[in-house]
């Protein structure tokens, strides 16, 4: 084999000349050399598959973030397309052999580019807006939660869906059902455990999940309650900042990340876990980016999905039988941000009546992806696509999965095929069996 | 043995080399915008790749030590569309290079200078199974993996199942003569292909083979599986699909050493049995992997661990894994482990397969050599190859088809280090020397590509390459498809070459 072109005049060690390469060098250079470039991550990402381009591949975008750092490669511009067209699914964790932190490089390497753009769109300036001033903060998300929830009772959605450009109305389409009023009540601060108490969780609300999935965030209480822990929901607590890492915003995202440290690490003494209901925000709570000291150490090792934790500390509950065909869709911050696969069927599967049915793409991205759905309706639908066949075809009532997104996504992407099953967070079936057989919280 | 230049940097001096018809080395002239928009007619703006970014992230496949960038790549959905922008290529004179997942190991799907890459990726759907008469017809983008998950409902599969199975496609199989571990018994990808639809350098479609597997007359289709892409590009493949057994049974022996690991192999083949797969892990192959996604319980004490898998009728099974045992215990084994279910044979499996990627674990870049030797000589061309890479400073790890002889070390390197890089060269140059030396080949599965072409002296001399060329030239007279592998680049460097007239004259290191 002749060597290949070691170009004298132009060390390969030297980072790029513009302050993007630079800065991918200094952020992300040493990660990216993980990646041997074996290829193994290409079928796992549903970019890839859609696209068949290796640009749109977890190789691909590691190889241009590397080329950009060494300086072999000048534009940008491509990379900053395909960084936010990647879903950030971190299924090609899952495949990786080579141990590469690809979720942690996307969000370093988006925070890159958005840092250094020159040109704020519209619709960046409305995103930046949306997730800085509005998601955070629960008096601002409860205001637009509620403004949507008056849209849908009095039909001006549906109005606004006819006259509103194609994109935009899809938006709307997408929102769920506002839940009512009863269900965005806030939750008790304290809730003692039922039977024998068997120590103290914490449970993490969310930003979204209170607004539009209250239910499962009581039911989990509910739930940890009647397995015997007492359950606190401190009021410090706030947004995980997730979507905003996501979005290439990881400054504005430590500060959210710094303030949850700050309303958890005082409870630590004495706390068995950090318990939270949307996979999304558990996996950002366990992963900190960014984040030292033993407060937030505490914290993230404290954090588990309330699946994992009911699974692993042995759920002692009585279930009352459910006689429902459920499939279980994996969401990706679950499956394979944290691993986490069997504790949810294993839950499922000890509901009495209950028939878990598999279908064949458990583990691929819905297409929900945060707000990708909002930022890349045409992708994301192509992605989703794959799945709602594959959920068809397995024929649930019910379609349980962990993570708000992928549950809107779900029965938003079911809706439009004109399926009826219901879509649902597996808490809240323990809950529903569980409610029977219990004595009353 | 000296490093050379790159051939599309030398200059062409020799005016032999100057008439030759397809030298890749010669400087090409930049093909027309109208050949982009004729291009872009025929695949769609969709389909086009050529900003600098896209021309970049495709300039290597499973082999990053010779990138080169192409002028475009196109994304073909259709036979009709290869066939159109192959007749576009050559009216405007421009090379092109066909190309699957880009998970290849020689090079064969880089681009060369002045080539455009035709990526099959898109063209990625079963047309049809047959479980009576046991063939499925695929186009070339499926992924091996996904064609034998497809047919498993049927009770079948595609037994060539190379490591990167989960991605490679059936097309790049086809065109390396792809193997895995199951070769063994099954065979390599020629043994399952039956017929073959190719386009042929000219723009013609052309139809090879049959479902029946018979052939009458020249065995193209033997021809064209494993011509790495230089005879054609192939839109359809007619592959036979095989029964899964009714029982399989995986062992894992573990050793302190590779060596009797070999000779266990050995002993193993001597004694009758064919298991369908012999594989051999060494320590620092367990390590890396046992630290990734794809741990499977491997002891990372042994020295070696011995795959040994066998398959058949379950009535046979006991007195086959009675015989490897003996075999492994004959050899001084630590342990004999049984897979106790499905779940953890495919986790052996898995790990065995992760085991290239689970390496970049050690260094950013990894070199995945390829030869084989007659699996007599594994002991003593293990030492050898060991030998090298200490004399050369470099990392090596190895996991390979002892079954085979097939070795596949693996030297961990970094590309950013001129003088590494130089050494992994040379060593992987005297792997390759010390193989032949012993009556061994190349390549036994990876093919020749580009990484191995300036190497095909060593096997074959210029006798041997003649009937090559000749064949190539009746497919692709002016050496317009995948241009610069397999075979030395003309015939006329043969003669040039004074290495080429045998290896035996090649002074080694």
């Amino acid at each position: 084999m002749t060597p290949p072109p070691v170009d004298e005049e132009r060390p390969v060690e030297c980072p790029g000349s513009t302050p993007i390469a630079r800065a991918l060098h200094d952020e992300l250079y040493t990660s990216s050399l993980d990646c041997v470039h074996c290829g193994l991550c290409l079928t796992s990402c549903p970019t890839y598959r859609a696209t068949g381009r290796e640009t749109s591949s977890p190789r691909g975008r590691i190889y241009l973030m590397r080329g950009l750092a060494e300086g072999r490669l000048e534009d940008a511009s491509l990379l900053e397309e395909e960084a936010f067209l990647c879903l950030g699914c971190r299924a090609c964790e899952t495949a990786c052999p080579s141990g590469v932190h690809y979720g942690e490089m996307l969000e370093q390497a988006r925070t890159i580019v958005r840092e250094q753009a020159t040109d704020f769109s519209a619709a960046r300036t409305i995103e930046r807006f949306a997730l800085r001033r509005i998601v955070p903060r629960p008096g601002m998300l409860r205001l637009v939660v509620s403004l949507l929830a008056l849209a849908q009772r009095t039909g001006l959605d549906r109005l606004a869906a006819r006259l509103l450009p194609e994109r935009t109305a899809g938006m709307l389409a997408l929102a769920p059902t506002v839940p009512p009023e009863v269900e965005r009540r806030c939750m008790p601060a304290f809730t003692p455990a039922v039977g024998t108490r068997r120590g103290r969780v914490a449970l993490f609300e969310g930003c979204v999940m209170p607004e539009l999935f209250g239910r499962v965030n009581d039911a989990a209480r509910l739930v940890l309650s009647r397995a015997g822990w007492e359950v606190v929901v401190p009021e410090a607590q706030g947004c995980c900042g997730a979507l905003q890492a996501h979005a290439g915003d990881r400054g504005f995202a430590r500060g959210l990340a710094e303030r949850n440290v700050d309303a958890f690490a005082p409870l630590l003494e004495g706390l068995d876990a950090i318990v939270v209901t949307s996979a999304g925000c558990s996996a950002a709570l366990r992963e900190s980016p960014g984040l030292v000291g033993d407060g937030a150490r505490g914290v993230a090792t404290r954090v588990r999905d309330v699946l994992e934790f009911l699974d692993e500390t042995g759920a002692t509950l009585e279930l009352s039988p459910i006689p429902e065909r459920v499939c279980y869709d994996d969401p990706c911050h679950l499956v394979h941000a944290q691993g986490i696969a069997a504790a949810p069927r294993r839950l499922l599967q000890s509901i009495p009546g209950l028939e878990l049915v598999a279908h064949r793409q458990p583990e691929a991205c819905c297409g929900a992806a945060g707000i990708y759905n909002l930022t890349q309706p045409e992708m994301s639908a192509q992605v989703l696509a794959p799945k709602l066949d594959a959920l068809i075809e397995a024929a649930p009532s019910i379609v349980a999965t962990a993570n708000p997104g992928c549950a809107m996504q779900l029965a938003s992407g079911l809706a439009g095929r004109g399926v009826e099953a219901r879509v649902v967070h597996p808490i809240e079936l323990l809950e529903a069996a569980s409610r029977l057989a219990a004595p009353s919280a | 043995m000296s490093v050379e230049l790159p051939s599309h940097r030398s200059p062409s001096t020799s005016a032999v080399e100057a008439s030759a018809p397809a030298d890749p080395g010669a400087l090409r002239v930049a093909p027309s915008p109208a050949f982009f928009e004729r291009l872009r007619t025929i695949v769609g703006r969709e389909g086009l790749l050529a900003r600098e970014g896209e021309l970049f992230a495709y300039e290597c496949d499973g082999l990053t030590l010779t990138p080169k960038r192409p002028l475009a790549v196109v994304l073909p959905t259709s036979t009709e569309q290869v066939a159109a922008v192959v007749r576009a290529c050559r009216e405007h004179d421009v090379h092109f290079v066909p190309r699957g997942a880009g998970t290849g190991l020689s090079g064969g799907a880089h681009a060369t200078e002045g080539s455009i890459l035709i990526e099959c990726s898109r063209m990625n759907r079963i047309l049809e199974v047959d479980p009576a008469d046991r063939f499925a017809v695929v186009q070339p983008g499926v992924v091996n993996a996904e064609l034998s998950a497809a047919i498993r409902q049927h009770g079948l599969f595609y037994a060539p199942d190379p490591s990167s199975q989960q991605a490679c496609t059936i097309g790049g199989n086809v065109a390396e003569n792809s193997g895995g571990p199951h070769t063994l018994k099954y065979g390599t990808t020629t043994n399952h292909v039956l017929a073959l639809e190719v386009v042929l350098p000219d723009g013609r479609v052309q139809r090879f083979g049959n479902r029946l597997g018979e052939t009458s007359g020249f065995d193209w289709v033997g021809a064209i599986v494993g011509s790495e892409g230089t005879l054609g590009i192939v839109t359809e493949a007619t592959v036979r699909l095989t029964p899964i057994p009714a029982a399989i049974e995986t062992l894992l022996a573990i050793f302190d050493d590779v060596v009797p690991a070999c000779r266990a192999v050995g002993r193993v083949i001597r004694s009758g049995v064919v298991p369908a797969a012999m594989e051999i892990v060494d320590r620092r192959t367990i390590e890396a992997v046992e630290a990734s996604v794809y741990a499977a319980g491997l002891p990372t004490t042994a020295g070696a661990v011995l795959i040994v898998e066998l398959d058949g009728n379950p009535i046979g099974l006991p007195d086959e894994i009675a015989a490897i045992r003996a075999a492994c215990e004959a050899e001084g084994c630590q342990a004999i482990e049984v897979a106790r279910d499905e779940a953890e044979r495919l986790r052996f499996w898995r790990a065995r397969k992760g085991a290239f990627g689970a390496m970049g674990r050690l260094a950013p870049d990894l070199y995945v050599h390829d030869a084989v030797v007659p699996r007599v000589h594994l002991p003593a061309i293990l030492a050898k190859v060991g030998e090298i890479c200490d004399r050369h400073r470099l990392k090596l790890a190895n996991v390979f088809h002892a079954g085979d002889g097939n070795l596949h070390p693996n030297i961990c390197f970094d590309r950013r280090d001129p003088d590494e890089l130089a050494r992994v060269i040379a060593a992987g140059a005297e792997i390759l020397e010390a193989c032949v030396a012993v009556g061994g080949v190349i390549t036994g599965e990876h093919g020749v590509g580009v990484e191995k072409r300036d190497y095909m002296h060593l096997v074959f001399d210029a006798d041997d390459l003649e009937p090559m060329y000749r064949l190539r030239e009746t497919f692709n007279p002016d050496g317009v498809c995948n241009p610069g592998k397999l075979i030395p680049t003309t015939r006329f460097c043969v003669e040039a070459n004074p290495k080429a007239r045998g290896y035996g004259e090649v002074p080694i290191g």
